[in-house]
């Protein structure tokens, strides 16, 4: 039945999910000389904060937050009082945590207010996917954002070079379509870079590196997770 | 934060500082199976870009029936054994393209000498 295909892998039975921050990329040698395109992460130390249950919740997650915040000069905290009294709830005792995200698991594999590194949950050679916000374009075009093509320069046209072209006919339908493409509103939003290659974890750096790009500008917060496409 | 880009990085190897016009020979370290030779690549340095880690560099040389051949090279790229200077030329320009149009005698670079 449908409970099958639901099922997850083994990897996301365990807690397997890191959040953190894009660095930039440069290059390194592998073995065989031949260069590797790399993006460097920061990723953690991340925290367990809370712990979403069926029971309870409806689902289970496992929350974690990441990137802490030191105090301000006069010793009192950054955060709200809401948000820290939920970092120090049960007696956890968590630093001053800015993001906090869940990552939905089957099985719940870690304890509220545990520790978790990159060498915890990832090793080089594993498939991730990588999830950040992408860098804003603005109000675009329809060139930039649906990737139309230009129109001619020259036989003629004038300030048509970069235009829509038709948006539909004349009085059947007269009206514009739904969901037609034109300029508006890009990026800014939530992408997914699916089965990037691990190359590099570094527990003492808190450094992660993975083959190829990563959506969003520099600093931006990823969440990095197994790669789907594994099942 | 970019601390952490300069530690993965991988050192950059110690070549001579190499410049446009330069006469080079070029080390390359060829794996062949389980066999590794040296083919040496000898020319022209045409161009030289990126930087740091990502330097490159073309090097020209006319191979035989006078069929130009163009390699691009990554300066720190372990298949680079080594870069040996020939010869220095005197240069007004920082990319030689000018030289893909010409031939035989007008090649011909002047030589620096310090």
């Amino acid at each position: 039945m449908g409970e099958e295909r639901l099922s997850l892998s083994p990897l996301e039975a365990v807690m397997k999910g890191i959040i953190g921050k894009k660095v930039g990329m440069t290059q390194i040698f592998g073995d065989d000389g031949q260069a590797i395109p790399v993006t460097v992460i920061q990723a953690g130390p991340c925290y367990v904060t809370q712990i979403r249950s069926e029971e309870k919740d409806g689902y289970t997650a496992v929350q974690l937050g990441f990137d802490e915040l030191p105090p301000k000069r006069n010793g009192s905290s950054r955060l709200t009082q809401p948000k820290r009294g939920h970092l120090q709830r049960n007696g956890m005792a968590l630093p001053d945590l800015r993001v906090l995200r869940e990552f939905r698991v089957k099985e719940i594999s870690v304890e509220e207010g545990q520790k978790l590194l990159v060498s915890d949950v990832f090793a080089p050679g594993e498939r991730v996917d990588v999830v950040g916000t992408s860098k804003g374009r603005g109000f675009a075009g329809t060139v930039k954002r649906h990737g139309f093509n230009r129109q001619p320069k020259t036989h003629g046209a004038s300030d048509r070079e970069r235009a829509p072209g038709s948006i539909g006919a004349t009085s059947t339908p007269g009206r514009v379509m739904k969901g037609l493409r034109m300029a508006g509103r890009m990026g800014g939003e939530r992408v997914t870079a699916q089965n990037l290659e691990v190359v590099v974890v570094d527990a003492e750096k808190n450094m992660l590196a993975v083959r190829g790009s990563v959506p969003g500008a520099r600093g931006g917060i990823l969440l990095i997770k197994p790669s789907r496409k594994q099942r | 934060m970019t601390d952490l880009i300069k530690a993965l990085e991988p050192a950059q190897t110690q070549h001579p500082r190499i410049q446009p016009g330069d006469s080079v020979r070029v080390h390359l370290r060829i794996v062949e199976g389980n066999r590794e030779r040296i083919q040496v690549f000898h020319g022209t340095v045409i161009r030289i870009g990126g930087g740091g880690v990502n330097t490159t560099f073309t090097v020209r040389r006319i191979a035989s029936h006078g069929i130009g051949v163009e390699r691009t090279f990554l300066l720190h790229s372990p298949r680079i054994e080594k870069v040996e200077i020939v010869r220095n030329a005197k240069v007004r320009r920082a990319k030689l393209y000018y030289l893909r149009a010409l031939t035989g005698k007008a090649t011909r670079l002047k030589e620096r000498r310090f």
